[in-house]
């Protein structure tokens, strides 16, 4: 059987409209050959982990730039838990000051990319820590 | 624009210095091969007058403040004002924005700018479901009138301008504006301002998503017929092309939608509200980025006035001079800076600030250079401020107008520009205006594409960017930090539900009900929204009832 591309969800939650980087990664992880699924910008908790459930993904990428990721973050990772759905990988990105990181990691986040992070550096990142599941 | 003559001289010399440059390249080899504008356009290692020969100088190039305006609205230029120094503000509660404007006029600034939180931006009260976690992170938070008579304490609105940045809810934030400013005994016809309200640049590019595309367009139209009647100094569209240009668009993207999106609401006034172009068209304002690549904007700007001039005369008719003049704000590129090494994001400002000038702007924010990692400090913005102010007063750039017309690069870029922004125009005027080119994702693709192409030439070191790809050092910069605490939020709220226990609940409804039956009936909804803040209606009870009768617009996730 042919191995199955690693499944990815990029989502935007909260209000924030700063979209640039969540698009730029969806081209990025496509070209890369991972399945990606981007729903889009206003999107909350509940709706990305329906979503992550629904689609059965590996990973779930969230994208947050108005400094909200402190509550969004460990929201999504706190309700994946508690769909016992938390052998889905959470990944986040944007302006996510130094000092909120281990907070951030504390709530169930593996790994933060912020600005400098080349797109090659991120998909490597996934292709070493990210195994599509049966 | 020149003679034969000196064409056919100018022809000579060239070929000879082309001669030239072919031996010198042979022997040391140019540092690349290509050399292009950070959007991507190539640019020639010189220019001479063969390039703006087509160029008639009544009709393309003319006078300060004469058709088609490529030198300036102005005919004194900066010598009889200096562009208004307007830096964008706000942060947490409506006392601490307030303080915030009290500190910049104090420190020399000429005109207000409000940022709102993302719950006010989106249409959301403070208590929301989907306002958790946001509350004064990203500017002021504003439930009711009562949250925006602390914003303007002790702001005289009778004499300072102020612009807000609102889109979906521009019709109840400008409601509170009116409201104020005829509670503190300031007639309509004497208060001036801005509101951004421009919803097509948000289905484009920035994503403050309401209602769908035509009834969006439908209550803008609402603003500037009312704005027209009895609020005739204020700007009712800031027609906007930064956030296209932030989310990763070329110059001339930015030019060409921005552009085609002030057609496409000219258009619609005529039509919707059945107004003559010279009523309203003075009063539409618009809002450009200043990128990093110098000439590439000062090109952009100066094309602008005279593409907007054109079409103001020969596609709508317009036989007032007024409605010609394309005036402009400015800010210089947030998506230009750097976190890295921060403090570089000073003379990247200050070199996209000179553009802008050069450009002819009329108004001016100026990125401080913290702006990439939080709200900025006072004294970030302090230097933010001081760099217009260093530009206007010491370094002479002011003193003659225009002071690159007639360079053969400057023109011939200008040209250029001007004629691709037209391809994009045409192409959306093929497709049946802006709102379908949205409807069909034409100008957020264009855009996705060029922000990816970009960002992959970043990866590749195509692009520079200091700190990010070059000269990068191990370094832990620690700024001066302004962050917003998480009990703003719980404050805000209390102040929200205090309102609502002592405001009188039967008008709430009324009030509401008056705005609702006004979307049915396709009246302007405007006297309505200011009879519903006085009344204390909250900002998202007014968007509820829009959302309700047009329907919720969801951001369909392209790329």
């Amino acid at each position: 059987m042919a191995d199955r591309k690693i499944r990815i969800l990029l989502a935007k939650p909260g209000l924030d409209g700063h979209d640039r980087g969540a698009r730029v990664l969806a081209r990025t992880f496509r070209d890369a050959g991972f399945e990606v699924i981007y729903t889009g910008c206003h999107q909350t908790p509940e709706q990305i982990v329906g979503a992550a459930i629904q689609e059965d993904v590996d990973m779930v990428g969230l994208s947050c730039l108005s400094g909200a990721h402190r509550y969004l973050f460990p929201e999504v990772a706190r309700q994946l838990k508690a769909q016992g759905a938390d052998d889905i990988t959470v990944v986040g990105g944007g302006i996510i000051p130094e000092q909120d990181m281990q907070d951030l990691y504390d709530a169930g986040l593996t790994a933060l990319f912020t600005p400098g992070a080349t797109l090659d550096s991120i998909v490597d990142w996934i292709n070493e820590n990210i195994k599509p599941r049966a | 624009m020149f003679t034969e003559e000196l064409l056919d001289k100018s022809s000579t010399m060239r070929k000879k210095w082309e001669d030239e440059v072919k031996k010198t390249v042979a022997k040391h080899a140019d540092q690349k091969e290509k050399w292009t504008t950070v959007s991507d356009l190539e640019i020639k290692r010189l220019y001479g007058p063969e390039d703006i020969k087509n160029m008639d100088f009544e009709k393309d190039i003319g006078y300060p403040g004469q058709y088609p305006y490529l030198r300036g609205n102005q005919v004194t230029g900066y010598r009889g004002k200096y562009w208004t120094f307007r830096m964008f503000a706000g942060m947490g509660s409506a006392e601490e924005t307030n303080q915030r404007w009290h500190y910049l006029l104090n420190s020399g600034q000429t005109g207000l700018s409000t940022a709102f939180d993302f719950p006010t931006l989106m249409g959301y009260d403070t208590d929301s479901p989907k306002a958790r976690g946001e509350c004064g992170k990203c500017g002021v938070a504003i439930d009711t009138i009562d949250d925006f008579f602390t914003l303007i304490k002790g702001i005289p609105l009778a004499n300072i301008t102020t612009s807000m940045t609102i889109n979906p809810p521009a019709t109840a934030l400008w409601a509170m504006y009116c409201a104020a400013a005829e509670l503190q005994g300031i007639p309509l016809n004497k208060i001036g301002g801005t509101i951004q309200n421009d919803m097509l640049k948000e289905f484009i590019a920035q994503k403050t998503l309401m209602c769908p595309p035509e009834p969006s367009v439908k209550l803008i139209s609402d603003t500037v017929e009312f704005g027209t009647k009895y609020v005739p100094r204020w700007n009712t569209i800031s027609i906007s092309g930064y956030h296209i240009r932030e989310a990763g668009s070329t110059a001339v993207q930015e030019l060409a939608f921005t552009l085609r999106d002030g057609m496409e609401y000219v258009e619609d006034v005529i039509e919707r509200k059945g107004l003559h172009v010279d009523q309203f068209a003075p009063r539409l304002s618009f809002f450009f980025n200043s990128h990093i690549d110098f000439f590439e904007e000062i090109a952009k700007l100066r094309a602008a006035r005279r593409i907007w001039a054109k079409a103001m005369r020969e596609r709508y008719g317009s036989t007032d001079e007024r409605s010609w003049w394309m005036r402009f704000h400015t800010q210089t590129a947030g998506c230009s800076l750097t976190a890295q090494q921060p403090y570089n994001n000073v003379i990247r400002t200050a070199t996209e600030a000179l553009a802008a000038i050069l450009g002819g702007t009329q108004s001016l924010h100026t990125n401080s250079l913290d702006e990439v990692l939080c709200l900025p400090s006072d004294h970030a913005v302090q230097i933010a401020l001081r760099t217009q102010q260093i530009i206007a007063e010491e370094t002479g750039v002011v003193n003659t107008i225009d002071p690159l017309a007639g360079s053969y690069f400057v023109e011939a870029l200008t040209n250029e520009m001007e004629e691709q922004a037209w391809d994009y125009i045409h192409k959306i005027d093929d497709m049946g205006g802006m709102v379908k080119a949205i409807e069909k994702g034409f100008p957020q693709m264009e855009i996705s594409d060029a922000a990816y192409k970009f960002q992959r030439q970043i990866d590749s070191g195509e692009k520079v960017m200091i700190g990010i790809n070059k000269y990068n050092i191990d370094e832990d910069v620690q700024i001066p930090f302004l962050e917003i605490d998480d009990s703003v939020e719980r404050e805000q709220i209390e102040r929200l539900n205090a309102v609502r226990r002592k405001r009188d609940s039967r008008k709430v409804r009324e009030c509401l009900d008056d705005i609702r039956t006004a979307c049915k009936k396709g009246e302007n909804v405007m006297p309505y929204c200011i009879e519903a803040v006085k009344n204390y209606c909250s900002v998202q009870e007014i968007c509820d009832v829009y959302r309700e009768v047009y329907g919720e617009y969801r951001d369909p996730g392209m790329y």
